[in-house]
């Protein structure tokens, strides 16, 4: 007989570690998805350059080629890195470029006369980006934001592959130990669209509140 | 550890027959999940209450669950009830089931932009349910489609190192076994980076072209 109490609690150790991944990866892709979309609206033709190299380069390769990159290469040129950083650095850096179109769209979605009412309150353009475009803009990126964050919680199954004890990693293991298959594959599918679902349910209930008092103004 | 140009000549050529695997689970990849996208959208829009349900939270799950897993799934559960694939043709599977679930979604979008007076005018020639697909809904659906399946192509195409971990000797694998009987990381993973960034900056200009010629909808 099997223990199965005690594989099921190695597979739940793994969602731990997949949430962890997922947290700190969406705020580092949030930073960066900020950072890059700001900058591609630059008025600094240097800076709009670079921001979009970062997100072309991110978007043209795959995430599993920039993982391999974070942690084998990264080390040839003195960069140690532990598999949870270099797990963290390459999804958050991947979806924040993807994150980074998302944010660019959503400021160049606000309507001319949002910008003009800014100029004629003589707002400076940090001003009014912070306290007129953003609010709006905001609303307009989180549901996207909400696929990207879904997408990154897909991608964390990738860093098993450099050892990183995951929930696919767990499962892997549990399937070496047991020679069960059917059981732990179908046992993480599960809980991983969980996962999503609660993302995507916590995604929405955010915008409702966020939406709350913008109902004649949306449109 | 420095670049050495030797080195890049001696494994071209295993990194070349990795390249062929990759573009050929690619393009079938591709067929695959066109096939699999108009199936699940048609089944969506069925009459039959339960099918659509059914196909529409078996297609929602697909989408909420990582690639990776679901290739574990199909390469290594599946034996278990007695269906034993290849690794290539679980990948192509994998590969096609997945993206078939989000294509579904660009097949449904283009399907319903398809004006209300050309359902009508079908009824109106007296043709039957097969006919006004085949002739009336689905020529015009599709070009405006185009771009947006397009690019999730380009996306698969860029999930295809995931194939390695189911043992597709394909690109990233070929450079993963050249790294580990060499020693040397650098050259390889790099290769395999520029490669993908290569070919991701020439599909942008091709998508930009599809654009112009099939994104525009006549109204």
């Amino acid at each position: 007989m099997t223990q199965w109490s005690g594989y099921f609690g190695l597979i739940l150790q793994g969602a731990l570690v997949t949430i962890e991944l997922t947290l700190m990866g969406s705020v580092l892709a949030l930073i960066m998805a900020f950072l890059a979309g700001m900058g591609r609206l630059s008025r600094f033709l240097i800076v709009r350059a670079i921001a979009t190299a970062y997100i072309e380069f991110f978007r043209g390769t795959s995430i599993f080629v920039q993982l391999f990159f974070a942690y084998f290469v990264l080390p040839l040129v003195g960069l140690e890195l532990t598999p949870l950083q270099a797990g963290v650095l390459a999804l958050g850096l991947n979806v924040g470029a993807y994150a980074a179109e998302v944010v660019r769209g959503a400021v160049q979605s606000i309507g001319r006369e949002q910008h003009e009412a800014c100029i004629a309150l003589n707002l400076g353009r940090w001003q009014g980006m912070r306290h007129v475009i953003l609010p709006q803009a905001f609303l307009v990126m989180l549901p996207t934001f909400g696929n990207n964050a879904i997408e990154l919680l897909k991608a964390t199954s990738v860093v098993s592959l450099i050892s990183l004890a995951d929930l696919t990693f767990q499962a892997q293991v549990v399937r070496a130990q047991t020679g069960n298959t059917m059981v732990p594959f179908t046992t993480i599918l599960v809980i991983y669209f969980i996962l999503a679902l609660l993302i995507s349910w916590g995604v929405r209930s955010l915008e409702r509140r966020l939406a709350r008092g913008l109902d004649g103004v949306r449109v | 550890m420095d670049w050495d140009w030797d080195f890049v000549r001696q494994i071209m050529p295993t990194l070349v027959q990795g390249v062929k695997i990759t573009i050929l689970a690619t393009l079938l990849g591709s067929v695959l999940a066109a096939v699999v996208g108009l199936g699940i959208a048609l089944a969506r829009r069925s009459p039959n209450k339960a099918l659509s349900r059914t196909v529409g939270w078996a297609a929602e799950f697909i989408r909420g669950t990582p690639l990776l897993v679901q290739l574990y799934f199909i390469f290594y559960v599946l034996p278990d009830i007695g269906i034993l694939l290849p690794p290539l043709v679980a990948g192509v599977i994998g590969l096609g089931l997945h993206y078939g679930t989000y294509t579904a979604e660009v097949y449904r979008a283009g399907i319903d932009n398809v004006p209300r007076g050309q359902w009508e005018a079908a009824k109106a020639c007296n043709l039957n349910a097969r006919q006004t697909w085949s002739h009336i809904i689905i020529p015009q659906a599709i070009p405006p489609m185009i771009p947006a399946l397009a690019n999730y192509f380009i996306a698969m195409f860029k999930e295809t190192p995931l194939l390695s971990a189911i043992t597709v000797l394909e690109l990233m694998n070929q450079a993963k076994s050249v790294a580990n009987t060499y020693y040397r990381y650098l050259e390889p993973i790099t290769l395999v980076g520029a490669f993908f960034l290569v070919i991701s900056l020439c599909s942008v200009v091709l998508l930009r072209w599809l654009e112009r010629r099939y994104g525009k909808i006549e109204r």
